[in-house]
């Protein structure tokens, strides 16, 4: 095994560091040595010393997903923290957050331990899991954070669904001071959803599907945010998908609260129309909303609103997404082609530079589950990205390491490919056919 | 069959029926046009015609249904198709065993056309792209339910002549109903202004976005429109409060003889069916002299009759 790997000759982007540039990067024993125009690390001449050749290339610190349902345990026939981190890797993430919604739901320091060990094995990308807010994700008893936050867990969420009691979720807030983590919220008052299926409007009424109605998602996060005013405490919503909540996102970061919030693909590049013809690979909570609400999420991305692009990677059984619109569950599975969509959504598009794009899906996200990672400085773990910016290809869900096919961008042609993904400065993704 | 043909040019070719939404002008017509030819199929001492022999219908109902799925069997039975009930309750969609298994299940026995009724909106749609027989929708979920509205257009054709300028209302749960949609496709594109009439909370999501007038008050609307189209209320649909009371629903939007004293002499009265007598309408006048409900009804047979043959004819020209 190497323990010294060179990459030269690419372009460099490490935003924390503020390093956009063509020069080299010297790893050794898995850590960063040095980035700079003429490495020379004077073990070079010595030892054995892997060289790739990043020339065209961009060379970018590992990639963060802070969003992924892995399925394990519970439903390892959608996916497992094994074929999950595979694609992860794949796609030039070095580390993802796993969802506690998982059967058992992730509720204590075993589970918590159970999720590590099972990333570790796998070997593939670093595996992070946030724990549940509430036992069971029922929103009624706090789930044990402190244990859970000791054993390594980066973040408490009941994703797939909102606490819906606000004194519940001010007991949790408060509780979560004592261990500085962030409590994210999937934002969704049931009252307003309503047992919906896609977004409440012209599409909904015309298709006979009951909605969720905008209020359902923009009415919890501002109570969150009147929350979040009373304890201080760290709090990041997650998925935003509506114009409303960009503008009450807006005015709680005016007044410095220590709020943070992640959009995914799919709120950047479909709406509700999408669900005309009733595929169920659009079904998605929260759902895909009007053309208004992803161009005010491309606004505030542009304005340095959003913090963190995740994808939500929410595989499932293509026999369970056969159901009828209204029984099949909600979820796209993304996590493969992510960084495609990003650039097809903000890059070309103009939205974001390629550094811009970087620091949203490395530094930031990094920052809001509190990991030192997401940089290139030196003395840093070494996870580091390899990308043919230029390089097109057509997404192909056959081609899939995740167990699931519930990608609704099969047959898409994208830009940016993944080369080669390093985790801990050893290479654990190459492309094929380069 | 000998069918007078007005649009001689025109050509069916849809081997499935699942919206209105999507049919041209000329393909609803085309349906008014080959029912009319079938109407008297009914009323001959010999009720039946060869059409469909050696077809099979499937009934395939997921939600209770007297009405539709009769009047499908009895059209089916009448152009001499065999026809297989398959009624299946499931309170939720997602137990048991899955719609497209089930249609697979029966394609496999050899089936050439499905009527499909379920409480999912899609559902026909969905099994329209899975399985090589027609599908014909009776139903789904608050979508669409194209023979209603079909059936529906077909008798007020037959009476006033056209639709073709008329003021339509239709009164009650426009957000839950099936009907009221395909009522809406059907008769706005023959040249009807439909008004939906109900409260706020049983409006749908961006009604003004559809091609209709919105109105909450009856007693506005009631002396202007040429027919009136009275939803039944749907309990089983309703979420939540609606409305505060069935006793305040009626006094705002139910059908009474006060009321029709207020409208046109000539003012068609419908209903889908079934009626809840004294809610969304007085018995006096379910059963008055304006009331087409059972016209309806009879009208029906001869709409879902054309609409087996059309599908089946597309599907024969697909081989």
């Amino acid at each position: 095994m190497n323990t010294e790997l060179l990459i030269k000759n690419g372009r460099v982007i490490d935003p924390a560091n503020f390093v956009d540039k063509k020069c080299d990067v010297l790893i050794v024993d898995g850590k960063i040595a040095e980035v700079g125009e003429k490495t020379q690390d004077p073990r070079l001449k010595t030892q054995d010393c892997k060289v790739i050749d990043a020339a065209g290339k961009l060379v970018v610190p590992g990639l963060i997903d802070i969003h992924v349902h892995f399925r394990e345990p519970g439903d390892e026939e959608e996916e497992t923290i094994a074929s999950g981190s595979t694609a992860a890797v794949a796609a030039g993430f070095t580390s993802v957050v796993c969802m506690p919604n998982t059967d058992p739901v992730i509720e204590n320091e075993t589970d918590v331990e159970y999720i590590h060990r099972k990333g570790r094995q796998t070997r593939k990308t670093h595996v992070y899991i946030m724990g549940a807010i509430t036992k069971g994700l029922e929103g009624v008893e706090l789930a044990e954070m402190g244990f859970m936050a000791e054993a390594g867990a980066v973040g408490f969420t009941d994703d797939g669904r909102g606490v819906q009691d606000p004194a519940v979720m001010l007991r949790a807030l408060k509780y979560a001071a004592m261990f500085d983590v962030v409590v994210a919220q999937h934002c969704q008052d049931n009252g307003f959803a309503d047992n919906g299926v896609m977004n409440s409007g012209y599409y909904s009424t015309i298709l006979g599907l009951p909605g969720i109605d905008p209020l359902a998602e923009e009415a919890m996060l501002w109570r969150d945010i009147q929350l979040i005013k009373k304890t201080k405490v760290r709090y990041h919503a997650q998925h935003i998908s509506t114009a409303g909540s960009v503008e009450l996102i807006r005015a709680a970061k005016k007044d410095s609260l220590p709020i943070t919030c992640e959009v995914t693909p799919h709120h950047l590049l479909l709406t509700e129309e999408c669900c005309a013809e009733y595929d169920t690979n659009y079904k998605v909570n929260p759902p895909l909303r009007g053309d208004k609400d992803v161009e005010a999420l491309k606004q505030a991305i542009a304005d340095g609103l959003i913090d963190a692009l995740a994808t939500d990677h929410a595989p499932h059984l293509r026999s369970e997404k056969e159901l009828e619109f209204l029984a099949a569950p909600f979820g796209i599975a993304s996590l493969e082609c992510a960084l495609g969509l990003y650039v097809k959504a903000l890059i070309e598009p103009g939205v974001l530079d390629w550094p811009g794009l970087i620091s949203l899906m490395t530094e930031k996200p990094a920052r809001i589950i509190g990991v030192d990672k997401g940089t290139l400085g030196v003395g840093k773990q070494a996870d580091v990205t390899i990308i043919d910016p230029n390089a097109e290809y057509e997404i192909d869900v056959n081609t899939f390491r995740s167990k699931s096919r519930n990608c609704p961008y099969h047959g898409w042609k994208v830009k940016g490919k993944v080369e080669k993904t390093i985790v801990g400065g050893e290479i654990r993704f190459e492309a094929e056919n380069q | 069959m000998a069918l007078k043909r007005k649009s001689k040019q025109f050509k069916w070719h849809r081997k499935h029926l699942l919206g209105l939404r999507e049919l041209s002008v000329e393909e609803i017509t085309f349906i008014l046009d080959t029912a009319k030819g079938f109407e008297q199929i009914s009323t001959r001492s010999v009720k039946k015609a060869p059409t469909l022999r050696g077809k099979v219908v499937v009934n395939l109902f997921f939600e209770d249904s007297t009405r539709t799925r009769n009047s499908f069997a009895l059209a089916a039975s009448r152009l001499s198709a065999d026809v297989i009930e398959f009624t299946k309750k499931t309170s939720s969609v997602s137990k048991g065993e899955t719609l497209l298994d089930t249609a697979r299940n029966l394609e496999a026995m050899g089936i050439d056309i499905v009527v499909i009724r379920h409480s999912a909106g899609g559902a026909s749609k969905l099994l329209s792209r899975n399985i090589y027989a027609c599908v014909i929708n009776a139903g789904d979920g608050f979508c669409e339910h194209p023979t209603q509205g079909l059936l529906d257009v077909y008798t007020i054709r037959k009476i006033k002549g056209t639709l073709e300028g008329l003021k339509i209302a239709i009164v009650g749960d426009i957000a839950h109903s099936r009907v009221a949609r395909s009522d809406m496709w059907a008769m706005t594109k023959l040249g009807a202004e439909v008004i939906f009439v109900g409260p706020p909370t049983l409006m749908p999501p961006q009604v003004d976005r559809l091609p209709v007038k919105v109105s909450y008050s009856l007693d506005e609307v009631i002396e202007k429109v040429d027919v009136i189209n009275m939803l039944r209320i749907q309990f089983e649909r309703l979420g939540g409060n609606p409305f505060p009371s069935i006793r305040e629903y009626s006094h705002y939007f139910g059908l009474t003889v006060e009321r029709m004293k207020r409208a046109k002499p000539d003012i068609m009265v419908m209903h889908p069916g079934p009626i809840n007598r004294g809610l969304e309408m007085e018995s006096e006048v379910a059963d008055g002299r304006n009331s087409v409900i059972l016209e309806q009804v009879t009208n029906g047979l001869a709409v879902r009759m054309a609409v087996l043959f059309l599908v089946n004819q597309a599907a024969a020209q697909e081989k």
